[in-house]
């Protein structure tokens, strides 16, 4: 271990620390939308760190212009091809959770998630 | 190229398109559709299986003929094509046994849709299975995810709104921890496709090179799969959601989906990575180690429970533990067991499931013990089928969930460090098994005139009042003692599986 590295790479470093960020808010948070905004967090924060490896200083999207052909001026497509794949992913896991929450919402009149279980057991009871 | 190697494909995309499909149509059509789609699956997964064993080898698919590091791959083999025909054949029956609950449980404007989240999981689940691209992996795993999800938050309650939340919550988790790990694999490897990664890794690990990022890999990965598999401690959400949900989506959820993020688990640990890589990181241990604690407190947790539905549910967590033991004794004998075990759980608990539905309907739908008293004498058929999966999960000689135990525990001799714990756990989880298993049978065949039980409002069911459920329940059953009585071409089978994943 040495901390050099870790200030080299202080960027992918940042997506490591938001990634903890997102994922403890999606885990601890009773409320479901700071849940949500976890969860987003927690997914944007991978595509930064595919967006980071995928590029390389000095070198552009590998699209040809100018006639340059040589592999060295170009990076690699397939990083960015999987963030977009992953922001699809992530838009409709979105969704199905905003679905929910409109859902429970309407029902309970609540977003914390330990009221609205409290709620849910004293309608058993009541049942 | 033979024909037969197109049918992996065609499994896939038939079922991905009719998912759509039925989103838009109405009625009949939709259910007609999705019967269909499911025995197609079954046929031609069939016909994959026995051309492997045919051929005696794998074979690659290449997605629009792009060779190996650019292009996206199908890989089967024995273990792929049986694995596939086995999920589509539990798949078939555990949706045509719950049509009557499907229809009254389920509005009738959102039937289709129910149906449409059943083609989307069958395809992803085939995916999974014969995918050999670890992002195509990822996302047919978040596929999984949002199907289950829909199948739990079908029935209009706000109980199933708030389980399908938290089955949604960690999932999220899981394929969170997954997509990182895979991240942080591809950056140290440059492929995506298992073989290649395999390469890379075999490479990695002789010089040395990037040991620690790779071990982190393999945690993220592992982890994750695990959060989805509700491995303990993971698996709080599971008896809600199994629990509330309506028949086929239980007896789906709880015998299909988890198995798949096990198949492809099994698959990342033989193909990605390699078996012996994962056996010397010391891994394996600690998913040992939680599965012997899963496999008790889940049958604790199930000997406490009153609600039948629910106890089956928690003895699924007890049964994942088992399986997870299996593939932490890291041994290929254990790994046999695991995928036995697999098969035996899928088989058994959709059994279990629709037998206890059975019996809740002649108690006037009600799921606590009290009520359900006699009702082995209602329902004759679900009676029995209850008893026989009961005995199966206990591990009775003869019924598939003793072969299973057996092969655990013979897994276990071959490990020194592990043998005695192996046999401590298997030996108190059965008896923990026996006790609320034996009890519920006991309480299913106890007369209710003796306890004083109001009866009124309680029905008779024969055989021919629900066919559906019973032509189910009956064919279960049979997989059930095809499982314990023949097991050994089975074994065979799978061994050969193996052998050809690595």
């Amino acid at each position: 271990m040495n901390f050099a590295n870790l200030l080299t790479n202080y960027a992918e470093a940042i997506s490591m620390i938001l990634f903890g960020i997102g994922f403890c808010n999606l885990l601890m948070q009773h409320n479901l939308i700071k849940k949500i905004i976890g969860m987003n967090i927690m997914d944007t924060s991978v595509y930064l760190f595919l967006a980071l490896k995928g590029y390389i200083t000095g070198r552009v999207a590998p699209i040809v212009v100018d006639g340059v052909q040589s592999v060295e001026a170009y990076i690699n497509p397939i990083p960015s091809g999987l963030v977009l794949t992953g922001i699809v992913v992530s838009v409709s896991v979105t969704a199905v959770m905003l679905g929910l929450t409109i859902r429970l919402y309407d029902r309970y009149h609540s977003l914390d998630l330990d009221i609205i279980s409290a709620m849910i057991e004293k309608e058993e009871e009541d049942r | 190229m033979d024909f037969i190697q197109n049918f992996p494909f065609f499994c896939i995309i038939i079922s991905l398109f009719t998912g759509p499909l039925s989103s838009v149509l109405k009625g009949k059509k939709v259910k007609y559709i999705n019967t269909v789609m499911i025995f197609m699956m079954c046929v031609l997964n069939a016909f994959v299986f026995a051309y492997c064993i045919k051929t005696g080898e794998s074979f690659v698919y290449r997605m629009g003929h792009f060779p190996a590091p650019w292009g996206n791959e199908i890989r089967a083999s024995i273990l792929e094509g049986g694995m596939a025909l086995f999920f589509s054949v539990i798949m078939f029956f555990s949706v045509i046994a719950g049509r009557i609950e499907t229809a009254a449980e389920v509005e009738e404007s959102k039937q289709n849709l129910y149906y449409a989240m059943i083609n989307l999981l069958m395809c992803s689940l085939i995916a999974l299975v014969y995918t050999n691209d670890l992002f195509t992996a990822y996302v047919f795993v978040e596929i999984n995810t949002i199907s289950a999800c829909g199948l739990i938050m079908i029935r209009q309650r706000g109980r199933n709104a708030y389980a399908a939340t938290r089955y949604m919550v960690m999932s999220l988790l899981g394929s969170g921890l997954l997509l990182l790990g895979l991240c942080w694999l591809y950056g140290i490897t440059g492929q995506l496709l298992m073989s290649n990664i395999k390469e890379a890794v075999t490479n990695l690990v002789a010089t040395g090179a990037y040991n620690t990022p790779l071990l982190i890999s393999i945690c993220l990965m592992v982890v994750g799969l695990c959060i989805k598999c509700a491995l303990f401690p993971f698996h709080t959400w599971l008896p809600d959601a199994y629990g509330y949900s309506t028949l086929s989506s239980a007896a789906i959820l709880s015998s299909l989906v988890s198995k798949g993020y096990l198949f492809i688990l099994i698959k990342i640990i033989y193909r990605v990575f390699g078996f012996d890589v994962i056996v010397n990181d010391k891994m394996i241990n600690v998913l040992f180690m939680f599965g012997i604690v899963g496999m008790i407190i889940g049958s604790l947790d199930a000997i406490r429970e009153n609600d039948i539905r629910r106890m089956i549910a928690y003895s699924s967590i007890a049964q994942i533990g088992y399986i997870f033991m299996g593939i932490g004794l890291g041994t290929t004998n254990g790994m046999i067991a695991s995928i036995y075990h697999i098969l035996v759980h899928a088989a058994t608990k959709s059994l279990l499931f629709i037998a206890a539905s059975g019996l809740t309907d002649t108690s006037c739908g009600k799921r606590d013990f009290l009520s359900l008293t006699g009702s082995g004498y209602r329902n004759k058929l679900a009676g029995f089928t209850f008893t026989v999966g009961s005995m199966s999960m206990i591990g009775f000689p003869a019924f598939a969930g003793f072969i299973s135990k057996l092969l655990f525990a013979q897994a276990g001799v071959e490990s020194a460090h592990k043998m005695l714990l192996t046999f401590l756990a298997l030996a108190i989880s059965t008896i923990l098994n026996a006790v609320y298993f034996m009890k519920t049978v006991i309480r299913i065949y106890t007369p209710a005139k003796r306890l004083h039980v109001d009866e009124t409002g309680y029905t008779h069911l024969t055989v021919s009042s629900q066919p559906s459920k019973s032509i189910a329940m009956a064919v279960l059953i049979v997989i059930n003692f095809v499982l314990g009585l023949a097991s050994d071409p089975i074994v065979n089978l799978i061994q050969k599986g193996l052998e050809m994943f690595a």
